[in-house]
């Protein structure tokens, strides 16, 4: 029975290949039909632990299509979400039916890297753009030359709060980052550029990702005695990481924290409790952030949904207006290779500030905010203090 | 020699809360020879119920605790009466099947109707923080789950041993046929121990939302835990799986600390060196039963 199973599982897994290229095959040859609508298959963890991102993506893609209509270059522009739990075989399989079934035009989303990455080589073969909307490690745009990004790296983010830290009177670090790809990537990151400063990490501890309980590592946090705790957990922890640093007095005992955004997400932020005041981070969004764009969004947003947008909000927001004003460009046009040629070097006034794709890289060129914590109007925010412009990805293969 | 005993006493809290989320499954698994492994969905349901209480309707902390300890009893009597008895004489392959079927239905319930993001439990000021005694840091809220978790276990202790449901109890684990024999209501006395077992692990989910974290995946990521405890333990007495608790609590919290690159793994060579010491586990009866 099983066997059997199995069998017919490969077929099935063999024809969709031999559907995907065919599919692949025909677009290169034959120019693109005019069609009325363009397709564009959201793959996004609806459910499961990270379907805080999922929604929030979600959210920002209706709320853009009210406010500018469902129609661009002439076409109706159609949303198809696939919800993957942030598994990348889910991904994988969503995004062959996406391309092979639905004959989507772009396939966006992807919550977490390894998912991302699951569906890089069907966008390679299927020649269609992958919108990377939130997943953070820096190889991803490696994968395929379809890849763009509206998101972040993690690069980014730790690159900057690194060099902040040495210049802002801040010697010996201890970092707490959670063991899995993108956790390792802040750390190298923030390592690099920190210790070329001068600094000195004097504690390393990496959490497990299903990590029940922080007391201990915090203890040893405590006992090392640093200036500051370099922390990156998954957004979700950063509620129980920061309460129990609380707890333990690191507060009062002059320890900061510092780290890339992911700690002091807005989606959650205002839930942690007064501990988190004072924390500084670095950044691409703050719900705080003062433009009269970003005003307009978080109040809309806010009006639709009920709550606050974090980053990954945002990303979703730029991911579809990257993907309409490619279609503008093009004039309608689907072809794969003439989207990604007009989705490079985009420049736009986003809510998080001025950014652009890098037209090498495919990556996302954007402002990194160094934000502090602090009550306004008897809520928690990421207050912006200082700004450091169009910051690449530093992450990429050294050339 | 602070250091030591800040990480002896957050262990011994760690592993109190161990003890009062896994006894239920030691009294389940152990003494009814039940397998149910959604023993954590009655943990979450607690949680969630002091969660609500607290932090929507404004109830103090301590007021909600009883009603997570009742609620989930509650539930756990319902499903007991309805579900579970139905079970108690198929093999335990069907056991598992069935209570593991249940651990993702009220994942998918917890998750429909609260949302997938962790939740907090408004405290009130007087548990936050810590203070020094003699230069070893005491957290509030650590101390008053070892309060709490240690009355609770001389209580069962004494439950157990000394009165005539618990003579009842032991009886009816030891020999049921004969136990009925003797006039006892078999069935009532599972039942009510059942139910008090999930109204345990309510609390212990009420009160592990600020350490362990709390969402709707609990049941699923702390199974493991309560399994080693009650695997480690023992399950003929609920000595074993307190002591078991303790060293697995005490076990973790060191190992982090002192060798945090291997911090994960203490528990699970733990387990592993007990079991192959002990196979029965720390306190397990030897004859089969």
């Amino acid at each position: 029975m099983f066997e059997r199973r199995t069998f017919s599982y490969k077929v099935s897994c063999k024809v969709s290949w031999i559907a995907v290229a065919a599919v692949a095959g025909l677009a290169a040859v034959v120019p693109a039909k005019a069609e009325d609508s363009v397709k564009v298959g959201l793959i996004l963890p609806m459910t499961g632990g990270q379907a805080s991102t999922g929604k929030q993506i979600e959210n920002a893609i209706k709320l853009y299509m009210q406010q500018k209509g469902d129609t661009v270059a002439g076409k109706k522009v159609e949303i198809i979400l696939k919800d993957d739990g942030a598994v990348p075989d889910k991904t994988k399989t969503a995004a062959q039916e996406l391309i092979v079934n639905d004959k989507v035009n772009f396939i966006a989303g992807f919550g977490v890297t390894p998912a991302a990455l699951a569906a890089a080589p069907l966008a390679t073969q299927a020649k269609i753009p992958e919108v990377v909307m939130a997943a953070g490690t820096s190889i991803i745009t490696e994968r395929s030359p379809y890849i763009v990004r509206t998101s972040f790296t993690l690069a980014q983010s730790s690159t900057i709060i690194g060099d902040w830290a040495v210049k802002n009177g801040i010697k010996k670090v201890a970092t707490l980052t959670s063991d899995y790809a993108p956790g390792n990537d802040a750390l190298n990151f923030f390592k690099q550029n920190f210790t070329a400063g001068g600094g000195e990490v004097v504690e390393e501890v990496k959490t497990p990702l299903a990590n029940p309980d922080f007391a201990p590592f915090l203890q040893r946090m405590k006992d090392a005695k640093p200036d500051a705790i370099f922390v990156f957990v998954p957004a979700g922890q950063g509620g129980n990481f920061m309460k129990q640093y609380a707890e333990r007095g690191l507060d009062k005992a002059g320890i900061k924290v510092i780290g890339p955004g992911d700690v002091t997400d807005d989606d959650l932020l205002n839930n942690m409790g007064d501990a988190v005041l004072g924390t500084v981070t670095a950044h691409l969004y703050s719900a705080a952030h003062p433009s009269q764009m970003n005003k307009d969004f978080v109040a809309a947003y806010k009006k639709a949904f009920g709550n606050r947008p974090g980053f990954m909000a945002v990303s979703g927001y730029d991911g579809i207006h990257l993907i309409y004003e490619a279609l503008k460009k093009t004039g309608g046009d689907t072809n794969g290779d003439k989207l990604i040629e007009a989705m490079k070097g985009q420049k736009w006034e986003s809510p998080r500030g001025p950014i652009s794709i890098d037209p090498e890289t495919r990556d996302i060129v954007q402002n990194i905010y160094i934000r502090k914590v602090e009550k306004v109007d008897g809520e928690l925010y990421n207050v912006e203090f200082a700004t450091f412009e169009a910051v690449k990805d530093l992450g990429k293969t050294k050339k | 020699m602070t250091a030591i005993l800040t990480n002896l006493f957050d262990g011994v809290a760690y592993g109190m809360l161990l003890f009062v989320l896994a006894c239920g499954l030691a009294v389940t698994l152990g003494l009814m020879n039940f397998v149910n492994l959604a023993h954590g969905a009655f943990a979450m349901a607690g949680g969630y119920v002091c969660m609500v209480l607290v932090n929507r309707m404004g109830w103090p902390f301590f007021a909600a605790l009883p009603l997570a300890f009742v609620s989930a009893a509650a539930i756990g009597i319902a499903l007991e009466r309805t579900l579970y008895r139905h079970l108690y004489t198929r093999s335990h392959l069907d056991q598992v099947l069935f209570t593991i079927g249940l651990t993702f239905m009220s994942v998918a319930a917890v998750d429909y109707i609260q949302g997938s993001s962790r939740v907090f439990i408004n405290l009130p000021a007087a548990l936050q923080g810590q203070f020094d005694v003699f230069g070893v840091g005491i957290g509030r809220y650590r101390l008053m789950i070892i309060v709490i978790c240690g009355l609770l276990t001389i209580g069962l202790q004494m439950v157990l041993a000394k009165t005539r449901f618990g003579s009842r109890l032991r009886a009816a684990v030891d020999d049921p046929r004969a136990a009925s024999g003797l006039g006892i209501n078999v069935p009532q006395v599972f039942a009510f121990t059942f139910a008090f077992g999930c109204g345990l692990a309510g609390l212990g989910g009420a009160l592990s939302a600020e350490i362990l974290g709390l969402d709707p995946y609990f049941p699923l990521k702390f199974m493991i835990y309560f399994l080693i405890v009650v695997t480690v333990g023992g399950s003929s007495s609920i000595t074993g799986p307190f002591l078991a608790s303790l060293l697995l609590g005490i076990g973790d919290v060191a190992g982090k600390y002192y060798v945090p690159k291997m911090g994960p793994f203490v528990i699970y060579t733990m387990m592993i060196v007990i079991l192959i010491w002990r196979p029965n586990g720390l306190f397990g009866r030897t004859a089969a039963r």
